[in-house]
């Protein structure tokens, strides 16, 4: 699969791109900022060059400034030069640019939900760029249009053509936006994290997608990603970027195998890798915590003259569980499995049918004032930290906020506690009295944790929680999870798409598939010996960290029941059988 | 489609019903006696009573609402009190110069808004973009008499290039239209401007560069028709200001449509044309909001009319 990252390298060959001290300064209140220093390196033609690091290492300003889409007038070129061929782009004007743009360099983007026009039809926004290029008439373009799709493998493009983004699944959209890239045949691709906010299975299908582009094309690949399983599946190099600076460039074999850099052991050291989680103890004789039987969460779907309900969204049927004292209980599935809504069921955040106890407290039909002293033993944790913390009011305030409101404690009891609670998650307590903004995403997830520690509850339900972080500071905010539960007996409900987390922190797995529980047991059982096709299916689209295994080609997905139904369809529910022990099994699907 | 469309109409005439009960209940409320303004100053007590007895003033409210809307549903809005005519004939002959006048007010506030939005946007935190912002700032904040007279006084007293008041010509609906739409050629310079701004920093736009489009493209393929949406669903609302921009300019400059009419049944206290002026402009605001909301869903695929 992967061509030999040796091809194309050596003295004799030229460069298509050469980047010479690269050096970029954003403008900030105290002056100038340093925000990409003296990056130097080369890219061969038909190589992927994966540049990898963590969140403001500089990866994406690099993109921008090749691109000459670095935002002006904040952020500028000081220093250096990008050869395209004999070409100095640094400093080439903007009609001059236009002409390098998508014809000789393309560059894709990590978020397909929002990267295209949403009121142009695919068609169009296709079109454009070939007849911005001058690839070919008017008349052609459409034909021209429809062969790319066909190209990226679109199911149905002759419909795709007339469609609206919003119409496209995000999977689709970033194969709109790769033939958009790829339409003028460019000398080389950048790819901006273009799998990051897709499902797992999906990323490994744009993935291949890329390489397949490239072996065809002979295109040259610029990959940024802060996934280190991405990088040694896609990379013949890498440059593994800190603060602006190049740590280490080394093929990829050398980077996983024998990194020289402190920095890149560290940063190796920190990926989640399936298969190597430390031992959990058995918890079969703990209380049970968390009691969901039958759980099912369905949302109407209006329409008509009188706003009546004509179908329904099964969002969740029938899934049962329990979470014992100690214990962690994860949630896996692709988006629209429904594992975020079972968390906001526990809490009472959708409607819901079933029975749902709470440390016995049965919650069916409790109003929200009712939930009130249930809430005390169950908090949440969501993944987004900036947009879940007000960013007018103190973290101080923030973390005894739920102490007010449940009327526990006052005065000078709220500023010991909060001081308390900052202890408790790694935080110092001059940082109470500062605003969201000054601390980093890590930091912030760390308030977010405080805050729900602060009623002591029970449970928590961590929604996505590390999902947002870099992985050294992912793997330090799992410590303190961990630590919390060794401590204190708390039990998780630990909602992710990250089978690698997953493996790192549960004692037992659930995988589900929109809305139903596809497989379910103890972690070694889940993960180490799948037996659904659909639980294989999602761990072998993990890119592994570990450049010298290749990830076979994915098989396709076979077809599942829409879980929106008209009223009066009955939803086929599957029924699960049991394997051995605890762990069971769909059968039928 | 047609569900929705149905549903809004219902929805639509249930709006109307219920301003034609508030109006009705708050002119029943006002302390001034109809019947004693259509007599006279001289008219004895007899009179009076048999001009009240004769216009059903004595009935309980309830008798006189439902009178009243019995008419309306058979198209007849009721007779004025002072001249000698009925409403609608009245409206009727009215309301062509008002709807000219509102129209082109309309067209001149969004040429001008957006224009002044669209570059005020693109010159961002520069001279021009300040320089504009002062301007709808004005243009927001000045009442429309001050407007209105100080146009007459620059264009027609001073220079004399166009009339002074009055209907009929081309002419005559400039300074009204520029008057009327003044206003809201501020509030949408406002939010074309945050629209523009808010656009531009969208990945999509991104996108479009990255395609090596021109920047003149750019803003006019991928960034206006963005931009525009939210002041398209302002338009609609839009009309009830100008219902009360109409009466003030419509005085001013001498225009004969229903602010006119309007402002003379006020201050005579002529409840049927009042009101009829009323449901009129309601009916107006309501179907506004109606058509804006049948077309965004063209412009914008996104929304779906269920």
């Amino acid at each position: 699969m992967k061509p030999d990252s040796e091809i194309g390298r050596g003295d004799t060959a030229r460069p298509v791109l050469s980047v010479r001290d690269l050096t970029v300064q954003v403008a900030t209140g105290e002056g100038g900022k340093t925000v990409l220093d003296h990056l130097s390196f080369d890219l061969q033609p038909g190589e992927t060059l994966a540049l990898a690091g963590e969140s403001g290492s500089g990866k994406s300003m690099t993109a921008l400034a090749i691109m000459g889409l670095l935002p002006r007038p904040m952020a500028r070129i000081t220093e250096g030069s990008i050869l395209l061929g004999d070409q100095d782009l640094v400093g080439l004007n903007d009609k001059r640019y236009r002409d390098i743009r998508a014809r000789r360099i393309s560059m894709i983007f990590q978020e397909p939900m929002t990267s295209l026009n949403p009121l142009m039809t695919v068609e169009r926004q296709l079109c454009e760029v070939l007849l911005e290029h001058r690839m070919c008439t008017r008349n052609e373009a459409p034909a021209r249009a429809l062969k790319l799709l066909r190209d990226l493998r679109l199911t149905d493009p002759e419909q795709r053509m007339k469609q609206y983004p919003h119409e496209l699944s995000g999977g689709m959209r970033q194969r709109v936006m790769i033939a958009i890239a790829l339409a003028c045949e460019p000398e080389i691709l950048i790819a901006d994290e273009p799998t990051t906010a897709l499902d797992v299975t999906v990323q490994a299908e744009i993935l291949d997608l890329i390489r397949l582009m490239q072996k065809e094309h002979g295109t040259a690949v610029l990959m940024i990603t802060h996934d280190m399983g991405v990088v040694a599946e896609m990379a013949d190099r890498v440059i593994i970027m800190r603060e602006g600076k190049p740590e280490e460039t080394a093929p990829v074999e050398q980077i996983f195998d024998a990194p020289r850099s402190a920095y890149a052991r560290q940063l190796l050291a920190a990926v989640p890798r399936l298969g190597h989680a430390p031992e959990r103890s058995v918890k079969d004789s703990a209380k049970k915590l968390v009691e969901v039987d039958d759980l099912s969460v369905r949302f109407n779907v209006t329409g008509g003259i009188f706003n009546r309900t004509v179908a329904r969204l099964h969002a969740v049927e029938g899934v049962s569980f329990e979470i014992r004292a100690g214990e962690t209980l994860a949630l896996v599935g692709e988006s629209g499995s429904g594992k975020s809504t079972i968390g906001k069921a526990l809490l009472g955040l959708v409607p819901w049918d079933g029975s749902v106890r709470i440390d016995g407290t049965q919650t069916r039909g409790m109003s929200r004032r009712a939930m009130r002293p249930v809430l005390r033993d169950i908090q949440m944790v969501f993944q987004d930290p900036g947009a879940s913390l007000d960013s007018r009011m103190t973290v101080g305030e923030q973390v005894v906020e739920p102490l007010k409101v449940h009327q526990l404690a006052s005065g000078s009891e709220l500023t010991d506690r909060a001081e308390f609670l900052f202890q408790r998650v790694g935080l110092s307590n001059d940082m109470l009295s500062r605003y969201p903004h000054e601390f980093s995403g890590g930091q912030r997830q760390r308030v977010c944790i405080a805050r729900a520690l602060s009623l002591s509850p029970k449970v928590i339900v961590a929604d996505e929680s590390v999902s947002a972080l870099d992985v050294s500071v992912q793997a330090q905010v799992l410590d303190l999870l961990q630590e919390l539960q060794d401590a204190d007996g708390l039990s998780y409900l630990f909602i992710s798409h990250d089978m690698a987390v997953v493996d790192q922190v549960a004692d037992r797995v659930m995988v589900l598939r929109l809305g139903q529980v596809m497989e379910e047991g103890p972690r070694e059982a889940v993960l180490h010996d799948p037996r659904h096709h659909y639980t294989r299916r999602l761990l072998s689209a993990v890119p592994v960290p570990d450049p010298s295994r290749t990830r076979a080609l994915l098989p396709p997905a076979p077809d599942a029941q829409s879980p929106v139904l008209a009223l009066g369809e009955s939803f086929q529910r599957v029924r699960l059988e049991t394997v051995a022990g605890s762990h069971r099994v769909a059968t039928g699907t | 489609m047609s569900g929705y469309l149905v549903r809004r109409l219902i929805e639509s005439a249930l709006i109307l019903l219920g301003i034609t009960f508030v109006t009705f209940v708050l002119l029943y409320m006002v302390p001034a006696d109809p019947a004693r303004q259509i007599a006279g100053r001289s008219a004895t007590a007899e009179t009076v009573a048999n001009i009240r007895d004769q216009l059903g003033l004595n009935d309980p409210l309830f008798v006189q609402y439902f009178r009243y809307l019995g008419n309306l549903l058979q198209g007849d809005m009721g007779r004025s009190y002072l001249q000698r005519a009925e409403v609608a004939d009245l409206i009727a002959a009215r309301l062509p110069a008002s709807l000219l006048l509102m129209v082109s007010a309309i067209v001149t506030e969004l040429i001008l808004g957006l224009t002044i939005g669209v570059v005020a946007a693109l010159r961002r935190n520069r001279p021009a973009d300040h320089t504009l912002m002062i301007f709808s700032f004005v243009s927001i904040s000045a009442p429309q008499f001050v407007i209105g007279i100080l146009l007459l006084y620059v264009f027609s007293v001073q220079f004399g290039w166009l009339p002074i008041g009055g209907y009929g010509t081309f002419a005559h609906l400039i300074l009204p239209s520029i008057t009327l739409g003044f206003l809201g050629a501020g509030w949408y310079s406002r939010m074309m401007r945050s629209s523009m701004i808010d656009v531009l920093e969208q990945d999509f736009v991104r996108t479009a560069r990255a395609k090596g489009l021109s920047r003149l493209h750019i803003i006019t393929r991928h960034v206006m028709p963005n931009a525009i949406l939210p002041v398209i669903a302002m338009i609609g609302i839009d009309i009830g200001l100008f219902m009360s921009g109409i009466v003030v300019v419509e005085s001013v400059f001498g225009w004969p449509g229903i602010g006119q009419l309007a402002w003379q049944a006020i201050q005579r206290v002529d409840i049927p044309v009042i009101m009829g002026v009323t449901m009129v402009s309601a009916t107006a605001i309501v179907l506004g909001n109606l058509i804006a909301d049948l077309v965004a869903p063209l412009i914008d695929p996104r929304i779906k009319t269920k």
